[in-house]
């Protein structure tokens, strides 16, 4: 029965990581059709690796990072500890426990040193998952936690602590003693009986209904050494359920009576099993997919890789995300979060939303937006792509994702803000697809904010008050316009920039500053200050124009919104 | 005076000679200064995305420095430009410090407004003095021509920076003169390279660095010597663009004055 579960749980653990791998080659950011080339290419490359000199690259970074986990290291020792407690500890139960039968030749897990390092490790792993809940609550309050983080921390949980109960139940049930006694021993009088059963409950745990004569244990150590002994290690090596069955000694008659251990051996087996089928699922998918995204990103060389294999390799990335939190601690933009009330513009809390973009799962229309403006805000600082324990390419990640939103018709003022210098840097990798976001925003806003349309609009002056409305003392000697380096450049500046500094100046005096929200004037300023330098009546120029293409870019994305939210595209 | 280094974004990730030689210098020079692990963005990039958040962003740099009672020293201009505005604007209105304080009170940090911000031009050429720059030259530059370029947020807007003279400023130059380099008063010198349009409007912007680069050329500079982030990626990676080769180096000024301290580098 046991081995035809094991058996089943385990193929539908192949079957769950054959289509999840297979999805690293089916889905994209841009949503592509093109799994077999991908698969075909990854693989080919893959082999041309392995079959090289870098094959000594790939064990060092499996060793160091995957196994000894340097990357965690060098973030946080705390982390580290906390991690590989659990690591290390869950590996060593699985190796000398769970497939104790396999990797012993004669393992009895009632033996020395089974009984011993079956608790060692389980009690490992069980501080481990003490520090990681700390951490949760206690060290780093300002990371998030989702669902699967809980499954994750339940799950080691439950196994391991249901492993321990059923060691303590078993080590007083009165049940199991009679049955053993049964099935291996041989006592042949009543005496021997007692006699057994005393030493059993004066120095292996046991809880008996009976009255035990103490005179007898000496005698029952006899039997005991003679036909127990050989796989009964004295119980206090298994320190912890030891100490557990203690605190069930009042309950034993009542245990045996609901034939606990029994149930909670299956309980043990099946989560254990479950675990395992749904692991492909779950977060536990990164002991396969992390070891992956560090050999990959230690291969990559961004000049001379595929860009296929990029793709492929970013749906590798995705799912070695383990939500950590390491890249939102260091995220230069980290603080933006509050004020914007956007959760995605922490980069750990860009993944999840990816993830169901690439799997083609609902994303609703408020989620979609925050996600968009999320991958925006980055100022490319690289620091959640250095600190990430998973060796994640992050940066790159939300720069895939900013050009794949884009082609699937979903765009985001922000490209028009300084954040931008990043992707101009990266112009002519872009190459045709470079200017169309660029142009297709300012045309989106030129016609939004056409001049004649808003012209008689008399407007709050809200957000000019931080420039505390110095345009009130523009006469429009135009002196700013005619020291704007700018507008300097062109023949006939109003013909490509609309108004002109000064212009602004004056409309905004005039109440009308949202008639200059379509002029290009604001999206071409370089905020070299020398208008207000020279502006002999001490008006911010460059600072109002910098707040009035806040307002614009704004506005532009406000309504963008509402369009979505009403029609659901 | 007690500095808190202020990198920013783009020196880690895309300059990272710039910070190797700015701490060689300061330590050189005897600069007492630290790296504060929780710096982030500066803001600027915000100011067109939301007044707040750029302020908010501001405001934990200014209160991370103020905890540690250091004040910032910015090694790039934007950086520093948009700090020093927003130290300002919190200063003077205290309904909006207030606001922008409940957003970081979270983490345990509050502005008070004590931190000075100042650009590590600011620091050469007020705070050390140029005499102190000059007594640790040990080998003069004196066979080079040096284009000098201030970038905007050194001098502009002067009512803020209060650096130097925003119409024909000299810092620049007398810090390349006293390496031995032969400073040169170019045209363009106070121009902005056009790094803040690139990515919106790089018709402009790639304008602003040709004709940069082309004044600094046509007066036989041998180097352009620069002081920001922003403004050495701008003038350095668009001349095969623009020229069809490298026609010209930019040199960081830490790096100038580097090489008149006698380390070999880059030259």
């Amino acid at each position: 029965m046991l081995g035809i579960l094991a058996l089943f749980a385990f193929f539908v653990f192949l079957g769950g990581l054959v289509f999840k791998l297979s999805s690293w080659f089916r889905s994209s950011l841009r949503g592509e059709r093109e799994g077999f080339k991908r698969f075909v290419i990854g693989f080919l490359s893959l082999g041309r690796a392995l079959f090289s000199a870098k094959l000594g690259l790939i064990l060092k970074v499996l060793l160091l990072d995957g196994i000894l986990q340097r990357r965690t290291l060098k973030e946080s020792p705390y982390r580290w500890l906390m991690h590989v407690l659990i690591y290390w500890g869950f590996a060593l139960l699985i190796i000398t426990h769970a497939l104790g039968k396999l990797v012993f030749e004669d393992y009895i897990s009632t033996t020395f040193p089974h009984a011993l390092l079956r608790d060692l490790f389980g009690s490992i792993v069980l501080v481990g998952v003490g520090m990681a809940i700390w951490r949760r609550i206690r060290k780093a309050p300002t990371l998030r936690t989702s669902r699967m983080d809980l499954y994750a921390i339940a799950a080691v949980l439950v196994i391991v602590f249901s492993g321990f109960f059923l060691k303590g139940a078993k080590i007083i049930s009165y049940k199991d003693y009679l049955r053993m006694v049964e099935e291996y021993g041989s006592v042949g009088s009543e005496e021997e009986s007692k006699a057994l059963e005393a030493y059993w409950v004066k120095k292996m745990g046991l809880v008996s209904p009976r009255e035990i004569e103490e005179a007898l244990v000496a005698k029952g150590e006899e039997i005991h050494q003679f036909q127990c002994a050989f796989c009964h290690a004295n119980p206090r090596w298994s320190f912890l359920s030891y100490g557990l069955s203690r605190t069930l000694v009042p309950f034993a008659g009542g245990l045996d009576r609901v034939n606990f251990t029994a149930k909670l051996w299956w309980v043990h087996i099946l989560i254990c099993l479950i675990a395992l089928a749904i692991l492909p699922f779950t977060k536990f998918l990164h002991l396969i997919s992390v070891p992956l995204s560090l050999v990959i990103n230690a291969l990559w060389d961004p000049k001379r890789s595929n860009s296929l294999n990029l793709k492929t390799k970013q749906m590798i990335e995705l799912d070695a995300c383990v939500h950590c939190g390491t890249c939102t601690l260091k995220c230069a933009v980290l603080d933006a979060e509050k004020p914007l009330g956007n959760i995605r513009v922490l980069p750990s809390e860009k993944i999840e939303p990816l993830k169901r973009l690439v799997s083609k799962r609902k994303l609703s229309q408020t989620e979609l937006q925050e996600i968009l403006q999320g991958v925006y805000l980055c100022t490319n600082c690289l620091r959640c792509t250095v600190s990430c324990p998973s060796g994640i390419n992050l940066q790159e990640l939300w720069f895939e994702a900013r050009e794949a939103l884009f082609e699937r018709g979903l765009w985001e003022p922000a490209l028009l803000s300084p954040l931008s210098f990043y992707r101009g840097l990266r112009a002519e990798e872009l190459g045709e697809r470079y200017d169309k976001p660029i142009l297709e925003i300012k045309e989106k806003l030129s016609r939004r904010f056409e001049p004649k349309d808003n012209v008689l609009q008399i407007s709050e002056e809200k957000g000019l008050e931080f420039c505390e409305a110095t345009f009130r003392g523009c006469f429009a000697c135009q002196t700013c316009t005619n020291v704007c380096p700018v507008v300097f450049q062109y023949e006939k500046p109003e013909e490509v920039l609309g108004f002109l500094p000064h212009q602004i100046m004056r409309l905004c005096a005039m109440g009308l500053k949202e008639a200059v929200y379509g002029s290009e004037m604001l999206l071409s300023c370089l905020t070299c200050y020398k208008c207000q330098e020279a502006c002999p009546q001490g008006v911010m120029v460059t600072d109002i124009l910098m707040v009035l293409k806040m307002e614009t870019l704004k506005a532009l994305r406000e309504e963008r919104n509402e369009i979505r939210a009403i029609s659901g595209v | 005076m007690r500095y808190a280094l202020f990198l920013g974004c783009n020196i880690p990730a895309r300059v990272p000679e710039y910070e190797t030689s700015a701490k060689f210098l300061l330590k050189e020079l005897g600069v007492d200064f630290k790296e504060i692990g929780g710096f982030g963005c500066c803001g600027y990039p915000f100011r067109v995305i939301d007044l707040t958040t750029s302020l908010v962003l501001s405001a934990k740099n200014l209160a991370l420095a103020e905890r540690e009672n250091r004040h910032i020293l910015s090694l790039c201009q934007c950086c520093y430009g948009t700090l020093k505005k927003a130290k300002k604007m919190l200063d003077e209105d205290l309904s909006l410090k207030n606001r922008i304080n409940e957003f970081l009170r979270g983490e345990g940090l509050n502005y008070e407004g004590t931190v000075e911000v100042k650009h590590l031009l600011h620091v050469l050429y007020k705070d050390l003095s140029l005499e102190r720059i000059r007594e640790k030259v040990s080998n003069p530059l004196s066979d080079i021509k040096v284009a000098s370029h201030y970038g905007c947020h050194a001098l502009r807007p002067s009512s803020l920076v209060e650096l130097d003279d925003p119409s024909d400023p000299r810092l620049l130059e007398e810090l390349i003169n006293i390496t031995g380099a032969q400073s040169l008063l170019v045209n363009k010198r106070l121009e902005c390279c056009g790094a803040p349009l690139l990515g919106t409007n790089d018709e402009v912007a790639l304008n602003f660095t040709r004709e940069k680069i082309a004044d600094a050329l046509k007066n036989e500079a041998e180097y352009l010597c620069v002081a920001c982030p922003y403004c050495k990626l701008q003038l350095e990676n668009f001349q095969e663009k623009l020229f069809g080769k490298k026609v010209l180096s930019t040199i960081l000024i830490t790096d100038l004055i580097n090489m008149a301290f006698g380390l070999q580098k880059a030259h």
